[in-house]
């Protein structure tokens, strides 16, 4: 029996809740579709591993040399930035967000022993999300190249550990640094850049030298080569631990667990006053000084698309994940400073980059803007038409879109003006296309519900995702020749026939 | 079977007509309810919970859609022309849905947006309502650290601001201080003397007792009784007995709470 109040009481706890938490968030609150979920998960495992036997075969039995250890390096950074990104996210929801902490902190119990059961959490959620990604891969690997490939196991865990110690100390030293009212925006910001720090960083140095925005030339050339250390540094063990040097994953291992063993020594005994500090900050900013301030004339429509900005500006959390995606979109931009110089068929790729983060911010604004809607009783009962209240709303998400990226086609249309064309169409169609599926597909929800949207409706997260996926296709293709862009055109439109068809008939919000 | 006992006085015009309206959901919720409030009443719907009493404003605001039944709002058929009728109204939930990032004068603004009320007459209405409610501290704060009273009347502030003809609310009182509460009544009971019609659900029954012109009844979707608090208690008085002391319901010390227990007991028990 374990006693109250003891570590293991409380993980016992914490790994309840977090099973609950996942189990809801897999079948949207409905315990009838566990057996549905868990064919899926199998069906998608299987899949992947499918996949994984076919991209894996040529590195399986390669031999250990640097091209190899670069390969695996670079991919467990990438894997490594997205962790402390997530664990980083985790550790700031975990400051800010109340739930159980007043009854934690009300209660007689040693504080620090739940807090270092909180930080250990986020560590195993860090590795567990990244397990179903890796595990076909790793695998497929060992299947095709020998069992010391399942050495990558112990690498990801570790990576999960150490990713959460780089995100707690990133957290508490921001918090130390510039307060409990700022860390609030500034980690979240600095989430979402880390994030996508590496992806973009390798793009960049891509596009730079070889004016191309495939990573994988980049991290192959002669200069990278040439100036990354010898194969028998200590820099290569990670990547000689995914391959099954045992000597290489202990010390990983017992790098990674010391990092966050320390971290939670010297974190958990302060966690309480960080919570305290947080709570005290009073989300009561003043927003315009009160002389300054005069109401406007704007049509109902008018003063629902401006609401809609506001709001969206004003919320710290929504633009950090809209930056995550706004990010995506510098390496194409350099792309274009460079085609300036240099010319060139590089804009077919540039185009469906596009097109893609055209339909995904689309999508993720759409929710936001008709789904996520925090005073619904008012919104329909204002005396205008309900139709009007959408189309001002869909206003709202296009003039963003646009905003974000006139610039860009505008700069396009200097140097290949078809390209441009093509560009303009692709993210209109794209961004319609989402639009429409998350109209379709409305549920009354709070904006704060925004991470989890994908769950109210998984139908329409695919259909988004492959619209997106589908447009940015149909301009690649059309970028190169038009005719040839019909046939991936036909399955975009096919696929939001079937979202269409797959939506609720009555939508589920008055509006 | 309705009961009610009929003024004599002349009449002003209705501010809300209801006749045979229904709602069903796994049960009826409303079920052919007849209701007439006229203008410059405060009317108060009480009820046991899950009588109808929100789904019945619910509908009467557009929220819901109706299985049958006629809503007529100030003459207008809010069915038929729902805009229209929007406009002259306002709804506030128990529940105070406010945009955390909006401040409370932002609110007011865009809330006047909606119902187009000019800019500068929007202006002044918002001044006043935040000083009657004691926002105008806070009127440039963001509303997200907002308590639940004050969440409440920004939302109040926010359905007055439009000057509606027909206030309709649901709870306004739940989750306010005894000061906050009275500010409120205070603003009601304002608009009601101007010449405003208010209609509100509440289970504090004192609070009907005390502000409404008149009270109506419901329960299982029908509006069991319906007068002024004497009329009640006479009516309450020709039926159950009291519950709580086994005394007539026509005493003239019957509370309204005694009343109220007396017409909407089930009954077998009040048998």
């Amino acid at each position: 029996m374990i006693r109250p109040g003891a570590m293991l009481w409380f993980a016992r706890h914490e790994s309840r809740l977090a099973w609950r938490d996942w189990l809801s968030m897999m079948t949207a609150g409905k315990p009838e579709r566990v057996r549905r979920v868990a064919v899926g998960f199998a069906g998608f495992v299987i899949l992947m591993h499918g996949v994984a036997y076919a991209v894996v075969g040529r590195f399986a039995a390669a031999p250990l040399d640097k091209h190899l250890l670069i390969g695996i390096t670079a991919t467990l950074l990438l894997s490594w930035f997205l962790m402390v990104s997530q664990a980083m996210e985790s550790m700031t929801r975990a400051f800010y967000s109340r739930s159980d902490l007043d009854l934690i902190l009300a209660s007689p119990v040693v504080t620090y022993k739940i807090f270092a059961v909180r930080i250990s959490t986020v560590a195993l959620t860090a590795a567990a999300m990244a397990l179903p990604l890796a595990a076909p891969f790793v695998d497929m690997l060992a299947v095709r190249g020998g069992t010391r490939w399942l050495g990558a196991y112990g690498v990801i865990i570790g990576m999960g550990a150490a990713a959460t110690a780089l995100a707690v100390a990133l957290t508490v030293a921001l918090f130390c640094i510039i307060g409990a009212k700022r860390t609030r925006l500034v980690a979240q910001i600095v989430a979402a850049v880390i994030g996508a720090a590496f992806v973009i960083g390798l793009q960049m140095a891509a596009i730079l030298s070889y004016g191309t925005i495939s990573r994988a030339d980049m991290l192959q050339s002669a200069v990278v080569l040439a100036h990354t250390p010898n194969v028998g540094s200590i820099f290569w063990w990670p990547a000689r631990a995914v391959v099954g040097n045992g000597m290489a994953l202990l010390g990983v291992l017992a790098t990674s667990f010391l990092l966050l063993a320390v971290v939670i020594a010297v974190v958990s005994p302060r966690f309480g006053d960080y919570l305290l500090a947080a709570a005290a900050v009073r989300g009561g900013q003043r927003s315009r000084a009160r002389r300054l301030f005069a109401f406007r004339a704007a049509s109902p429509r008018g003063a629902l698309r401006r609401k809609e900005w506001m709001l969206l500006w004003r919320d710290p959390w929504l633009v950090s994940q809209t930056l995550m995606q706004m990010l995506y979109l510098v390496p194409p931009a350099v792309l274009l400073w460079r085609g300036f110089a240099a010319g060139g068929g590089a804009f077919n790729l540039l185009v469906p980059v596009l097109v893609m983060a055209a339909g995904q911010l689309a999508g993720g604004l759409a929710w936001l803007t008709i789904s996520g809607e925090d005073a619904p009783d008012l919104i329909a009962t204002v005396p205008i038409r309900q139709r009007f209240i959408l189309r001002a709303k869909i206003e709202a998400v296009f003039a963003i879109i646009a905003l974000v990226f006139a610039p860009l086609v505008a700069t396009l249309a200097f140097i290949s003006p078809w390209h441009a064309l093509v560009a303009a169409g692709g993210i209109a169609v794209a961004a319609a296309s989402a639009t429409a599926i998350q109209l379709w597909f409305r549920s009354q929800a709070k904006r704060s519900q925004f991470r989890r949207r994908q769950i109210s409706s998984r139908v329409a997260t695919f259909a988004e995702a492959f619209s997106s996926i589908g447009w940015a296709a149909t301009a690649a293709v059309a970028a190169m020749n038009f005719w040839l862009a019909v046939p991936p055109a036909l399955l975009a439109l096919a696929v939001l026939g079937g979202a269409r068809f797959l939506s609720p008939h009555t939508p589920a919000v008055a509006c | 079977m309705l009961q009610s006992i009929s003024t004599p006085t002349a009449q002003p015009p209705l501010a809300l007509q209801i006749r045979g309206l229904v709602k069903r959901f796994d049960r009826p919720a409303v079920d052919h309810l007849d209701l007439a409030v006229r203008v410059g009443e405060f009317y108060a719907l009480v009820g046991p919970n899950g009588a109808g009493k929100t789904t019945t404003l619910r509908v009467i605001v557009g929220l819901l859609r109706p299985d049958a039944g006629a809503i007529h709002v100030k003459g207008i058929d809010a069915l038929a022309d729902p805009v229209e009728a929007k406009r002259l109204m306002a709804w506030i939930s128990d529940e105070p849905m406010i945009y955390d990032k909006l401040t409370p004068r932002e609110y007011l603004e865009f809330v006047a947006g909606l119902w187009q009320i000019k800019p500068a007459l929007a202006a002044a209405n918002a001044e006043e309502l935040l000083d009657w409610l004691g926002l105008s501290a806070h009127a440039d704060e963001r509303c997200e650290s907002f308590s639940r009273g004050m969440r409440q009347k920004v939302a109040l502030a926010g359905a007055l601001v439009h000057d509606p003809r027909v206030i309709i609310l649901d709870e306004p009182l739940t989750g306010l201080d005894a000061g906050s509460a009275r500010q409120v009544k205070n603003v009601l009971r304002e608009r009601v003397n101007a010449g405003g019609t208010v209609i509100m659900t509440t289970h504090i029954l004192e609070v009907a007792e005390r502000m409404a012109d008149r009270i109506g009844v419901i329960a299982h979707g029908r509006l069991v009784a319906e007068g002024t608090l004497e009329e009640l208690r006479r009516l309450a008085g020709t039926g159950a007995p009291n519950r709580n002391n086994g005394t007539d319901g026509a005493d003239s010390g019957a509370s309204l709470e005694d009343t109220f227990l007396a017409l909407t007991a089930e009954p077998a028990e009040a048998a």
